[in-house]
């Protein structure tokens, strides 16, 4: 992120209520993770420490310190979607993707393709419980996804076969 | 203009209405999550389409959503002089079918969920929409609908969240002025006590004590914040009152900041809710735009801001001083109580706080507007007002219902949710989230209130009521929250960072079908160790979901382990 954004994003935030929660938030929605270089900047410019923003990223488990993919897809770990069948979305987009869903030792979760195309995630809940399993691809909801459906969802954003 | 008198808010409130019932057809798309995630968006855009090149006469608007989730995409049909219709299931193919229906002065009748002749918004006058449409079924009749009562969701799906004046025009605001320029604080803070609500975050705390403390409290400034965090997975009620109803969250913090002598409010959400984000940034710049925040409201001299703060997901923010923490740029890590947040020193940035969910805020207005006697006759002794909970999970209707306190489970999930979807047996429901237990369905007719919960080892929690089916294995559900926890535990105390683990590793263990009689004794011995030693709410009742499936599914359990 270039200092100028940054910028814009601190003036955003000027009260100290939900000051520095608020900045990282929007850092990781601009960034898709919160980048190394950008923590360093703000530590300077904020005048808070950089072993404290990296508590801060680390705790909260919105934010992410692993680069993302082109695409990244989130999966709802909510409890209405674990009961209609979260898991079963997970093991379909291993197969259809390549990859390995874990958990890392601090308990988050972000695991990108070798082509860097899709970046799979989870979610505690994205409160769209009515419509279980539900899945975001880029900022859009996939209500009643099944493991079926995702070919079709996902080739809405260049995966093939 | 800033609204300073009854007459300024009397000018608005038509200028809403005309609005509402603009004197020709209005056709409102129900754009809520839910709604967009189901296609809404594009039956919003279809219909703009054939409206702007055809049918430029149809009035075009968005409106949040009713609570059937399973009937979305929703829209609302209002011509004049005729019932509002509710379509249901429409997509963007219908569009024209609907604009066609609608410009011969018809509603399309294999579309239509129900007709709804008048409407009570509670707040503001009964509004009626019309006669006619006979052969569409009504309100009333409908099943999902018949057995709820709405309150706090009274004007969702029914206004535009998005115009403060369709919120006036239906009521909106008459009770801040009533309170700001008729009622000392402590006579508000009186119909608060004697209404008997309850903090509806879970705890169930008399939420007019509450205030009245942090009014007592001597300091020279006070915050007053508003928990949207809603943390719980499966819940999804403060999401939709803020999407569709954000003006009334706003008037509630009005009413409560004037009463306790209070500056400046905050709202704390979690980042995972950007259009509620979106919804009440905008409503708070319109409030502000009235005068309804900001410097001398109603002319009275009294000032009161609100801002926003942006959670980032930790469930144990649902604590209050964790909470304070996180909105000060902290970790979100628990500290004991005394001293509490309403005390000096205790509260964020030192300062006297007072905290209360969304939806205890969203109940003040309607206090103020009808009385707490009025308010008081809803529910049951020592439970009073409605809730709202989120009934999903394997049951059949899926959506908000709002109810009485006081009503059986049975009632919510067999009348209301129609059972288990795809004609499965209904096996238990889970309350409370991952604080709370699972009720078995011979359980049902405990009524939904904060002690009868307990009673049977779950709680209120925040209205989350996710339905089990003979499909869900219990054990694996405990699993499920306790990996919830595990993660979610702040790691400051021992019993819950360590506890917790162990008790994953031994449900693991079971679920593989290594484990032993043995590791079930231990499970419930570990389990109530947790519970009996833990810093905060988070350790004391992350084990609810193990006790309650030991109590009333042993029998799963014993099947997985050897003998």
């Amino acid at each position: 992120m270039d200092e100028r954004t940054l910028d814009a994003i601190i003036a955003r935030h000027d009260a100290p209520s939900g000051k520095l929660l608020g900045i990282l938030g929007d850092i990781q929605n601009q960034e898709g993770y919160v980048p190394r270089q950008t923590l360093e900047m703000l530590s300077e410019k904020l005048d808070v420490r950089l072993s404290q923003l990296y508590s801060l990223a680390t705790f909260y488990s919105y934010f992410s310190l692993k680069p993302v993919g082109d695409h990244v897809i989130t999966v709802c770990m909510g409890t209405a979607c674990h009961v209609k069948g979260a898991a079963g979305i997970l093991q379909a987009l291993e197969g259809m993707l390549g990859i390995r869903c874990e958990a890392t030792e601090d308990g988050k979760f972000s695991v990108t393709t070798v082509d860097n195309k899709f970046t799979v995630e989870i979610a505690r809940c994205f409160g769209a419980c009515s419509m279980a399993p539900v899945l975001r691809v880029d900022g859009n909801l996939y209500g009643y996804a099944t493991a079926e459906d995702l070919p079709a969802i996902l080739g809405e954003y260049g995966w093939k076969v | 203009m800033k609204i300073k008198t009854a007459a300024d808010l009397e000018a608005k409130k038509q200028a809403g209405l005309r609005k509402l019932q603009p004197g020709k057809a209005r056709i409102a798309v129900g754009l809520a999550t839910c709604g967009k995630a189901v296609g809404g968006m594009r039956v919003y855009e279809r219909l703009r389409e054939i409206i702007g090149t055809d049918s430029p006469d149809i009035d075009l608007s968005r409106v949040g959503c009713i609570g059937y989730c399973r009937e979305e995409p929703l829209v609302n049909i209002t011509l004049p002089g005729k019932p509002l219709v509710i379509l249901h299931r429409v997509t963007g193919d219908d569009a024209e079918e609907i604009i066609r229906a609608v410009e011969k002065g018809e509603a399309p009748e294999g579309k239509a969920l129900c007709r709804i002749p008048s409407w009570d918004h509670v707040t503001g006058c009964t509004f009626t929409y019309g006669r006619g449409f006979d052969r569409i079924p009504a309100y009333e009749d409908i099943p999902f609908f018949s057995h709820q009562k709405k309150v706090i969701l009274r004007d969702a799906g029914l206004i535009n969240p998005e115009d403060i004046d369709e919120y006036i025009a239906v009521g909106g605001y008459t009770a801040a002025q009533k309170a700001l320029t008729g009622m000392a604080p402590d006579a508000i803070i009186g119909e608060v006590e004697k209404s008997g609500l309850r903090g509806r975050g879970g705890a169930g705390f008399p939420t007019g004590l509450k205030w009245r403390i942090t009014r007592d409290a001597k300091a020279d400034k006070k915050y007053i914040v508003c928990n949207a965090d809603e943390g719980d997975p499966g819940a999804y009620m403060n999401r939709n009152e803020m999407e569709s109803d954000p003006h009334m969250l706003i008037e509630g913090m009005i009413i409560g900041a004037y009463a306790m002598g209070s500056a400046e409010g905050l709202i704390f959400i979690r980042a995972e809710y950007p259009l509620a984000i979106r919804r009440l940034e905008t409503a708070i710049g319109q409030a502000r735009e009235y005068g309804l925040l900001g410097e001398d409201i109603f002319g009275t001299g009294f000032s009161f801001d609100i801002g926003i703060a942006t959670g980032a997901g930790a469930f144990v923010c649902g604590e209050s001083t964790a909470l304070v923490a996180s909105i000060e740029g902290r970790t979100g890590r628990p500290h004991p109580r005394p001293p509490r947040l309403t005390d000096i020193g205790g509260g964020l940035f030192g300062y006297p706080t007072d905290l209360n969910n969304v939806e205890t805020w969203c109940n003040v207005p309607v206090i103020i507007s009808k009385g707490s006697d009025w308010y008081a006759r809803i529910g049951a002794k020592g439970n009073t007002g409605t809730k709202v909970f989120s009934l999903v999970g394997k049951v059949d209707r899926v959506g908000l219902v709002e109810v009485p306190l006081g009503t059986s489970l049975n009632t919510i999930v067999f009348d209301i949710g129609n059972g288990g979807a795809n004609n499965k047996k209904v096996k238990a429901v889970q309350t409370g989230g991952p604080s709370g237990g699972c009720i078995p369905v011979r359980l049902f007719d405990t009524p939904v209130d904060y002690e009868s919960l307990n009673r049977v080892g779950s709680i209120m929690g925040s209205g989350g009521l996710v339905v089990m089916d003979e499909d869900t294995g219990m054990v694996d559900i405990a699993r499920y929250f306790i990996n919830f926890a595990t993660i979610e535990s702040c790691g400051k105390c021992v019993p819950c960072r360590e506890g917790l683990k162990h008790t994953l590793l031994l449900l693991n263990k079971i679920l593989a079908k290594k484990g032993t009689k043995k590791d079930i004794e231990t499970l419930a011995e570990l389990s109530e160790t947790i519970v009996a030693t833990s810093l905060c709410g988070l350790g004391q009742t992350a084990p609810n979901p193990v006790l309650t499936t030991l109590a009333y599914f042993r029998e799963e359990y014993d099947a997985l382990v050897k003998p």
